[in-house]
């Protein structure tokens, strides 16, 4: 099979041209960088099928960065039978130049003008043929996007493969045509490959090519002493940059027939002008990630909801008198009739009027309504449901569940009745539907009148269907042992739908990163945000690479092969896990969903914004330290192309969307699937291989191993001090290790059974699971914030591990790295939960902080003073 | 007459005349098209004053002050 190289700079729609010629859906971006690894497919018009190959974007074939290098060594080492070398035709100059090295290889090259749409567009025109002439290449106009011209451009690039070509230069007529003409010669005679090539590298000073021909150095420094030039002297790599690029201006560039002024506005540098405005660059970028998040994960979108937008006036009217009693002149607890009759309760939250709340109601055994439920001892019993009304439970002050009550005469009342006071044979949960139908209770602050946003209606419509199909399982397995539809119900199905109900809020979050991403938006963002990186010791080119941590971390690090610096990409592949990525995201949210129904505390989305903050804080904060320890070194420099600002793919994005939706699903599917039955299993048997009853689970396998490890969790707030079901948080945690997602399903699948009889034989969502566990071990607020911190910045998951181990330079940086990733994960979530739960800890870190700064400072100092006296 | 690149006010044209700098940095800047005879434009800086955005050869090209030092230009009038 014939080989192919897609050969080009970066971002001049390689991956557009490689997706269209095999039909293959590789990731397409609108920045520089988005291939950094070579990618195959195949194109099968041609007489025989041939195998394409995408080549990472370079600017030359003298290797800058890692991925320069895969690219450089690929056409030099693989022998493709044809390169072609795609131009981006808008950028004509900077393009060829490429192509004038590509040129002296001995290899069939075809040239690809590229994005010839976009130059039709500006009213421009380009004569191929006389480019073609002069040349002496096949050149055929292509748009990738509009798939025009890639029959004729894959015809002309199999003809030109069928026979052999020698490399050309264009600087053969340039001064320096002797000398590079003596050291082809010489390369010639020692039988090396691409002479003309090597030769030019050589005269070049390459430092790869000095390596690699070290006996013919001397030689060839012989042959340069002999050349002088009045403007560069002896700085040849100059003098070559300097002799293409001015055949290119005088040769090449000509062919192009331009319509506008040099320097116009064009529309793209209209938007420029505002999105990387002075002033307004920074706020509008902050707005725009704001936005992003707020559209995925608030349930009051705009806050419509807390602007009071939805509110009506309320009214009520007196229970005695039938009048009308105005909002102010409500009491707490105090009972009022709505406009249609119904008893409703005035909910306060503090000394604030909340919303008037139906009055929880039954009926006793004559058939008489009752609002008030009381225990044998007369004590009145609270009445707790969620926010649906879907759950009721009665409790008394100390938390004591109660499945019988009586009335207030003291007349035993069991909820197994329903209106007419006949015993009802059905569930416990439904039980109480029954009869106490319509039955919204206040949660502890109730939530206003809003509008959830987009991500949130996709969550809450995936959770209600995921939510039917576990109820119609555990009816349909009602007849079957206990232990199997456990399983099924429990473990399958729970594990899988905590996870699965948040692929909307991804998906979205993908999209939405992705639509800044093809616009040509994230280039800008690292030119904004370079000044601020740059304090950290990082160039703005670090930026996207951990942006894209926000999707998956295995990308991004692969990403970071467009940092040049191994020591700044060290560093920023450690941190790239700080970047909370989307299998992360079921953890915050649901925990801190779970925070807010069950402590009544804060917002959701603002918690889980704030949590993303935290994990791009401690990225900075491990940045700065580690470049001022281990990772020291030059600030690496950051010379980079801004993309012309475009309307993302319709396609593309959908292409891309469905890819990540297929792989997330297939990841539930199969690894997460997976560890959800082993959890059930070990789970629910003991030791001796006995099954266990839900209520039993104490005793089981993963108990006495969560268990071992609780004490380490103790400084965290989740490790002994949780009793007897803590270890379910050391047991998600270390379940995080196989896929983040775990965490959740965790939850989903043990929370289950250990409330079970309130809840049992129903798969509960992510947010029902955390406020289980939370009734279910006590734990406070700080240790919930501080095992969020714990997931977020500890080892990520197995890919991610394999992906940093192949990234990172050497062995030596990869073990560093996991420990790295241990002590950052422990020193934050403790630091979280100590300070969270006694303020006065604070001054014990910020003095052990302190100590440790002024020993880094002052090691510098003199480490500096040092070198100097060394120097 | 004769200035750094970095110098350049926003909207100012020259000429390069000269690329310095050292050898990474310097290669970088030949392969992106900074070459003695390139026209280059001041388009604008970034919020934070750095780094800067040129037009060179058609296409715009990012990069901070220190980089731009190592460019001479020759300021056309």
């Amino acid at each position: 099979m014939k080989r192919f190289a897609l050969a080009g700079n970066p971002n001049c729609g390689k991956t557009t041209l490689f997706n269209a010629l095999t039909g293959s859906t590789a990731h397409v971006g609108n920045w520089p960088g988005v291939t950094v690894d070579k990618k195959t497919g195949t194109y099968k018009k041609c007489p025989e099928p041939v195998e394409i190959v995408d080549l990472p974007g370079i600017y030359s074939l003298s290797p800058y960065t890692p991925e320069e290098v895969i690219a450089r060594n690929y056409i030099l080492d693989e022998k493709p039978d044809c390169i072609i070398n795609i131009v981006d035709a808008t950028n004509l100059e900077r393009n060829l130049y490429l192509t004038t090295q590509v040129m002296e290889i001995d290899v069939p090259v075809v040239i690809a003008l590229n994005m010839m749409d976009e130059v039709e567009k500006l009213g421009n025109t380009i004569d191929e043929k006389l480019l073609e002439e002069r040349l002496n290449v096949p050149v055929v106009k292509t748009s990738a996007l509009k798939e025009s011209g890639l029959d004729d451009l894959m015809k002309r690039a199999y003809a030109a493969s069928t026979k052999p070509r020698e490399g050309t230069s264009v600087l053969e007529s340039s001064a320096l045509s002797h000398l590079i003409g003596d050291v082809k010669i010489a390369l010639k005679g020692q039988g090396v490959a691409n002479p003309l090539f090597h030769a030019v590298k050589l005269v070049e000073n390459d430092s790869i090519e000095t390596e690699m021909h070290k006996e013919t150095l001397p030689m060839i420094e012989e042959f340069k002493a002999t050349f002088e030039d009045d403007v560069f002297g002896d700085d040849f790599e100059a003098l070559v940059a300097d002799a293409r690029y001015k055949y290119i201006s005088k040769y090449f560039a000509p062919v192009m027939t331009k319509k506008q002024e040099k320097f116009s506005m064009t529309k793209s540098d209209k938007i420029d002008r505002v999105l990387t405005h002075k002033v307004w660059g920074i706020p509008i970028f902050l707005v725009i990630l704001f936005l992003v998040f707020h559209l995925t994960f608030s349930e009051d979108l705009l806050y419509l909801g807390a602007a009071g937008v939805f509110d009506k006036p309320v009214v009520a009217y007196s229970t005695v008198t039938g009048e009308e009693i105005a909002e102010e002149d409500f009491t707490s607890g105090a009972i009022y009739l709505d406009e249609d009759g119904n008893e409703v309760e005035a909910v306060f939250y503090g000394d604030e009027f909340v919303e008037l709340a139906p009055v929880p109601y039954a009926y006793d055994k004559e058939g008489n309504k009752i609002t008030a439920f009381y225990d044998a001892e007369g004590n009145e019993l609270t009445v707790l449901a969620d926010d649906e009304g879907e759950l009721l439970d009665l409790y008394d002050a100390e938390g004591n569940k109660y499945e019988t009550f009586y009335n207030a005469d003291g007349y035993e009342c069991t909820l197994a009745l329903n209106e007419e006071g006949e015993f009802e044979d059905v569930e416990f949960v439904s039980e109480i539907d029954a009869f106490c139908s319509e039955i919204t209770v206040n949660t502890f602050f109730g939530y206003e009148e809003s509008v959830y946003s987009p991500g949130v209606i996709l969550f809450n419509a995936l959770d209600t269907f995921t939510g039917l199909l576990s109820a119609c399982m555990s009816e349909a397995m009602a007849s079957a042992p206990a232990w199997a539809s456990g399983l099924v119900v429990d473990g399958i199905l729970g594990g899988l739908f905590s996870v699965l109900s948040f692929l909307p809020q991804i998906l979205l979050l993908f999209l939405f990163f992705s639509l800044l991403e093809d616009s040509g938006y994230m280039a800008r963002v690292a030119f904004i945000l370079d000044r601020i990186f740059r304090r950290f010791g990082l160039s703005g080119r670090a930026f996207m690479p951990m942006i894209m941590g926000f999707g998956c971390s295995i990308p991004a690090m692969t990403n970071t092969r467009t940092l040049a610096d191994d020591k700044e990409r060290t560093a920023t592949i450690r941190v790239i896990p700080f970047f909370s990525c989307s299998a992360k995201l079921p953890i915050l949210t649901a925990i801190a969903g779970g925070i807010v129904q069950f402590f009544g505390v804060g917002n959701a989305d603002l918690i889980t914004y704030a949590m993303y903050l935290l994990g791009i804080v401690v990225a900075i904060l491990a940045v700065i330290l580690m470049r001022s320890t281990t990772m020291k070194g030059e600030v690496p420099p950051f010379i980079m192309e801004l993309p012309t600002y475009h309307l993302p793919q319709f396609k593309a994005l959908m292409i891309h969307l469905f890819d990540k939706a297929k792989h997330f699903i297939k990841k539930a599917f199969t690894i997460i699937l997976a560890s959800t039955i082993v959890i059930w299993f070990i789970s629910h048997f003991s030791w001796n291989w006995h099954y266990l009853e839900d209520s039993e689970m104490n005793l089981s396998i993963l108990a006495g191993l969560g268990g071992l490890l609780q004490p380490i969790f103790t400084p965290l707030g989740f490790g002994s001090q949780l009793g007897e079901y803590g270890w379910v948080f050391v047991v998600a945690a270390v379940t995080g290790l196989i896929a983040k997602e775990n965490v959740i399903a965790t939850f989903g699948t043990l929370a289950a059974c250990i409330t079970a009889g309130f809840a049992a034989n129903e798969a509960l969502g992510g947010v029902d699971s955390v406020v289980q566990m939370i009734t279910a071990t006590g734990i406070t607020v700080p240790a919930l914030i501080a095992f969020i911190a714990f997931n977020m910045t500890t080892i990520p998951c197995f890919a991610a591990v394999a992906t940093a181990k192949a990234e990172l330079p050497n062995k030596k940086s990869f073990k560093m790295t996991l420990l790295f990733w241990v002590a950052t994960s422990y020193i934050v979530a403790s630091m979280i939960y100590l300070i969270g739960s006694w303020w006065w800890t604070a001054f014990i870190f910020a003095a052990v902080i302190a100590v440790v700064i002024a020993f880094i400072v002052l090691y510098n100092k003199r480490d500096a003073k040092g070198k100097a006296k060394a120097a | 007459m004769e200035r750094t690149l970095d110098s350049f006010e926003i909207s100012d044209v020259g000429i390069v005349k000269k690329v310095g700098g050292e050898g990474q940095i310097k290669r970088r800047l030949f392969d992106m098209g900074i070459t003695p005879g390139a026209e280059i434009k001041m388009r604008k800086r970034a919020p934070l004053g750095d780094p800067i955005e040129i037009t060179v050869r058609g296409y715009e090209l990012t990069l901070r002050k220190a980089e731009a030092a190592c460019v001479t230009m020759e300021v056309k009038g």
